[in-house]
């Protein structure tokens, strides 16, 4: 009875350990591609891009403060990687119905507005936020290229201090970057993404 | 009564009306004001509530915390409110917000923009997201990533911790 007792709670325990990880990608997975609708209607693809070495892949949106905060640093990071093999892939998972600003018409006007010089895809069906693992928005993936694979290289936050661009001092984001054209191993390979939560589509 | 001593009463008596709405005033802080909060050895409940004027469910939760607030005496439960805002918008959306709101329970202004700071401090498991809240007594803290259905909800957690 003893033993019984015992292995059901070892299964318990370990029921729950299973249960509390997290989904989704951590530095070292492979991670996959996806086709996504973006704002200019065309169907993308990381695969289409066969010059790329890597991919910078934002989690963001229009509406979420946290997203708006860094719109132009993520431009930025765009406009300082992608000559150097890494542009930004912009990808909106939220569901348009709670968050109505979110909608792929709203992207359109947004991406107008700020000029966006990278692709803004819809994730409509959430797939590839999920598959991620992503959470927040703006939540960022470094994606590099070893041979035909995607090798995630960070996960988490652009930088320390989402208020006011001027006074971060810890750029995590860049730093993995300079560290991966380097060829260096990234020395922070996770943060804790900050910013609104995604607003997932209620399951049926 | 003279038109003097009308007008003197009158003041009196609108002060008085002031001070019973008593409207929080929300003050900026580091994290040694929240870390203090956290590792408290009072008798009391303390709540601390993390949330936002942007973020919808966390507004949708706040009644429940201030009616907590109002149902227990301040010597058993401290209801804190931890603001997430940005710093720039306390004066042009977080005090008009408590002001609208007729918020009562204390409001703090979290100023330290490095959430990987600070974060994992107040429980490892929380991912940053808001709404959340932590209970804590002197030899026990209860951390939720979550929205609160209801003031129930709340008013188990404390009985629990009460026990």
């Amino acid at each position: 009875m003893k033993t019984k007792l015992l292995s059901l709670a070892v299964i318990l325990c370990i029921t729950v350990l299973i249960a509390a990880t997290p989904d989704g990608y951590t530095p070292g997975n492979k991670a996959s591609d996806f086709k996504l609708k973006n704002i200019d209607g065309k169907m993308v693809s990381l695969a289409d891009n066969k010059e790329a070495k890597g991919f910078i892949v934002t989690f963001t949106c229009n509406h979420c403060p946290f997203a708006i905060a860094y719109e132009d640093r993520i431009i930025a990071l765009h406009n300082k990687y992608a000559p150097l093999g890494y542009p930004v892939i912009a990808i909106n998972p939220n569901d348009k119905n709670k968050s109505p600003d979110d909608s792929f018409e709203a992207m359109i006007v947004r991406a107008g507005e700020k000029k966006f010089p990278f692709v803004y895809l819809y994730d409509e069906t959430q797939e590839v936020a999920k598959s991620y693992g992503a959470t927040r928005t703006p939540h960022m993936y470094i994606l590099q290229k070893a041979g035909s694979e995607l090798i995630v290289k960070y996960v988490g936050a652009i930088d320390d201090n989402s208020d006011d661009a001027s006074l971060v001092t810890k750029k995590y984001l860049e730093n993995a970057m300079d560290e991966i054209i380097a060829g260096k191993a990234v020395t922070t390979t996770t943060t804790k993404a900050i910013g609104c939560t995604i607003k997932w589509t209620a399951a049926n | 009564m003279n038109l003097t001593s009308r007008i003197i009463l009158l003041i009196v008596f609108i002060s008085i009306a002031r001070i019973q709405i008593s409207i929080a005033q929300p003050r900026n802080v580091k994290f040694d004001s929240i870390d203090s909060l956290l590792h408290h050895t009072s008798d009391s409940v303390v709540v601390l509530n993390f949330w936002a004027t942007w973020c919808k469910p966390c507004v949708t939760e706040l009644p429940y915390f201030e009616e907590l607030k109002k149902n227990y005496s301040s010597s058993k439960l401290k209801v804190v409110l931890v603001s997430l805002d940005f710093k720039r918008e306390f004066q042009s959306r977080l005090i008009p917000f408590i002001e609208k709101n007729n918020i009562t329970a204390e409001v703090l202004l979290i100023d330290e923009p490095d959430y990987n700071s600070w974060i994992n401090k107040v429980d490892s498991s929380w991912s940053g997201a808001i709404p959340a809240t932590i209970f804590i007594t002197k030899n026990k803290k209860l951390f939720f990533e979550k929205e609160f259905e209801s003031y129930n909800d709340l008013e188990i957690i404390i009985k629990q911790l009460n026990q």
